[in-house]
């Protein structure tokens, strides 16, 4: 057999490539706004800190030379911008969501127009660890490119969980969430902790910002993002904001990506708009298979979405 | 209500511009500038269709007499009408390029019909005479001329016979693309088949980035693109070190080793012979076309990996082009589905209307068009 024709074996593998590609800024807008929803508030602006952090992390690693150096820099924006969303709800009166949607426009707008003269210019790449040198298949040995910001995606996910799960920290941030009174009787400050987790999960949003414009598809322009920060705000909710599941709800909205493409390169070429679609076919299919009247928003913080 | 506030505010707002030119009219009255606006879908600097449109417009900019207005990002919707009113009541421009496909039916019509004494012309074909007014017209290069040479390059340079075409949307200029590009690689090299993935839409990068992976994960060694920015399926093959042909302008610079050539837009030809009309009085063409020939379109200087073969025969069949004795379109030819297209002894000049509503993928593509 021919190495390099594996026929429709294809498929699945080119699924498996495009999650591991496509998945990541997903993992870690989802992850960044599990954790900001956990805490008690919503951020709809992700899909503005996702502009802004590719935009800066771009920017940073043409001039400086050091594409990390342009991740870390998307993080601080990030922070930045997670801390402006949650300084802003904690004035009174003021609804998250409208403030959120606000600083989506904000971020977006900030972004195209900082980012004018980065569209041209190329700059360098984050690069990827070879895992699939074992295999003399070039296809498996394509796919297993895997770019560190992956795997870390992979760890803070649960990371994430474990945390939100059995430290004390993890403990204060679910009490904000679920429960304010209890919060405050405990002694903690539900508007410092709502702070950080926002920041913090803006954080998140901005480096998965930087994997887009520095990893794959690895340049900036105004389409970079086509509102992939705001299905992983989506995907949260099909998560039941729990971390790992937010990390296999964005494998599968990676791979279900995937599929138009590969369909079409194997010769499947019929109807490639509904492939297209797929992934947004995918998820309503799960969301009427999983929910029920009886537990429609089981594991929603109880704060979620109060207007204080 | 909010619309009618809207004209006018800029009724008003028209007149106070033409008080403050009656105002300065004293010493300019005999140099009053000709004012073109150009407006694009995307970002004019992408690397790709607007781009190129935009370099032309930089070629304008420099002719005396002449002032140019640009305005970039703007949707396919009513955005464009309210555009085209800003350029013609604030800026007082008189002849308008708007680029995008989308903008000519029922955009610039309507705004055609509501200004009778300016001059409209829209890129990418579908004007008729029967139907549309003659302050409209449209303009377009035969780049196909361009892919055919492209083409062949590709077929003489590919080792595993598989070309990749990466597509916006299946429309009649995305298909005649495609199939010239096949039609000039299986020139050279007959068993060389084109892989075409339709993204969709005119500018998905990571949708792009994603078809031009499955396409090299299933061998394809040369790929080029229909799409508004080649710029991340340029960098995407670059970087697993396959060859790339470009398209819109030239991305040598974003592949310095896999670049081997590309069909590349040559507007300033166009648009200075629009203008020249313009000033002599006259108004430009209604249906303007061209390709090698005029000026229109070009190819992109030939990349280090090109054979010297592929330079000779790529340069032969120019000539054919140029002096009409070559057509790229003629029978016997057959669709990817079998059927024939064009009848044995029929030969298309690239002026045949026929052509611009094409609609099919010839034999050698592997893809369908819905």
């Amino acid at each position: 057999m021919d190495g390099s024709d594996i026929g429709l074996w294809g498929v699945p593998l080119a699924m498996l490539a495009g999650a591991i590609r496509v998945s990541t800024p997903f993992i870690f807008v989802s992850l960044g706004e599990c954790l900001t929803e956990r805490s008690g508030r919503i951020n709809l602006g992700l899909e503005g800190t996702l502009m802004m952090g590719a935009m800066t992390a771009y920017g940073t690693a043409l001039l400086s030379g050091s594409p990390w150096l342009g991740v870390l820099v998307a993080a601080s924006v990030g922070l930045m911008l997670g801390a402006l969303h949650a300084a802003l709800c904690q004035l009174p009166r003021v609804n998250d969501i409208a403030t959120g949607i606000g600083l989506m426009l904000f971020g977006t707008g900030l972004a195209f127009f900082l980012g004018k003269p980065y569209i041209q210019p190329k700059a360098p790449n984050l690069g990827a660890l070879d895992l699939g040198g074992w295999s003399s298949i070039p296809q498996v040995q394509q796919a297993l490119q895997v770019n560190p910001l992956f795997l870390v995606g992979i760890v803070l996910a649960f990371a994430l969980a474990w945390a939100l799960k059995n430290t004390r920290w993890g403990l204060i941030v679910r009490l904000a969430g679920e429960s304010v009174d209890a919060a405050l009787a405990i002694g903690a400050s539900v508007g410092r902790v709502r702070m950080l987790a926002t920041a913090v999960g803006g954080a998140f949003a901005g480096i998965g910002g930087a994997f887009l414009s520095l990893y794959y598809p690895g340049s900036w322009n105004e389409g970079l993002s086509s509102g992939q920060g705001l299905m992983a705000v989506a995907l949260v909710i099909f998560a039941r904001w729990d971390p790992i599941r937010c990390l296999w709800a964005s494998l599968l909205f990676g791979a279900a990506g995937a599929i138009s493409p590969a369909l079409q390169s194997v010769g499947v070429t019929q109807g490639y708009y509904l492939f297209s679609a797929a992934p947004y076919v995918l998820t309503l299919a799960l969301m009427i298979a999983t929910c029920s009247p009886a537990r429609s928003l089981r594991g929603a913080p109880a704060e979620l979405g109060a207007v204080k | 209500m909010i619309d009618r506030f809207n004209i006018g505010r800029r009724a008003l707002l028209g007149g106070a511009a033409s008080a403050a030119a009656l105002g300065l009219a004293g010493g300019a009255q005999a140099q009053k500038p000709l004012v073109v606006g150009f407006i694009y879908v995307g970002p004019r600097d992408d690397y790709g269709y607007n781009q190129a449109h935009a370099e032309a417009a930089a070629v304008l900019k420099k002719m005396a007499g002449v002032k140019v207005v640009e305005e970039e990002k703007v949707p396919e919707t009513v955005a464009v009408e309210k555009s085209m009113e800003s350029m013609i009541n604030m800026d007082g421009a008189t002849l308008l390029f708007p680029t995008s496909f989308g903008y000519f039916d029922p955009h610039m019509l309507r705004m055609a019909a509501k200004y009778p004494k300016v001059q409209f012309r829209h890129c990418g074909g579908l004007w008729n005479q029967a139907k549309n007014p003659m302050n409209t017209g449209s303009y377009y290069g035969y780049i196909d001329e361009a892919q055919y040479l492209a083409g062949i390059v590709a077929g003489m340079t590919t080792k595993s016979g598989k070309l990749g075409f990466v597509a916006a949307k299946p429309i009649p200029q995305v298909l005649r693309n495609i199939n010239a590009f096949t039609l000039g690689a299986r020139s050279v090299n007959p068993k060389a088949t084109t892989q075409v993935i339709f993204t969709g839409d005119w500018s998905l990068p990571v949708k792009e980035a994603e078809a031009t992976n499955s396409m090299i994960a299933q061998g394809v060694d040369v790929v080029t693109c229909h799409v508004d920015s080649p710029k991340v399926v340029i960098e995407t093959a670059e970087r697993a070190g396959i060859f790339t042909s470009g398209y819109h302008t030239n991305q040598a610079k974003l592949a310095p080793k896999g670049y081997l050539t590309g069909a590349e837009w040559q507007w300033e030809k166009i648009y200075v012979d629009f203008v020249e009309a313009m000033k002599k009085g006259g108004v430009p063409g209604n249906f303007v076309r061209g390709g090698l020939k005029e000026g229109y379109v070009k190819t992109s200087p030939f990349g280090p990996a090109v054979s010297d073969a592929a330079k000779a025969k790529v340069e032969e069949t120019r000539k054919g082009i140029v002096d009409g004795s070559f057509a790229i379109f003629k029978g016997p030819l057959k669709d990817n589905k079998g059927n024939t297209i064009i009848a044995g002894g029929t030969t298309y000049t690239q002026t045949e209307p026929v052509l611009e509503g094409m609609n099919y993928l010839v034999e050698g593509v592997l893809g369908a068009t819905s």
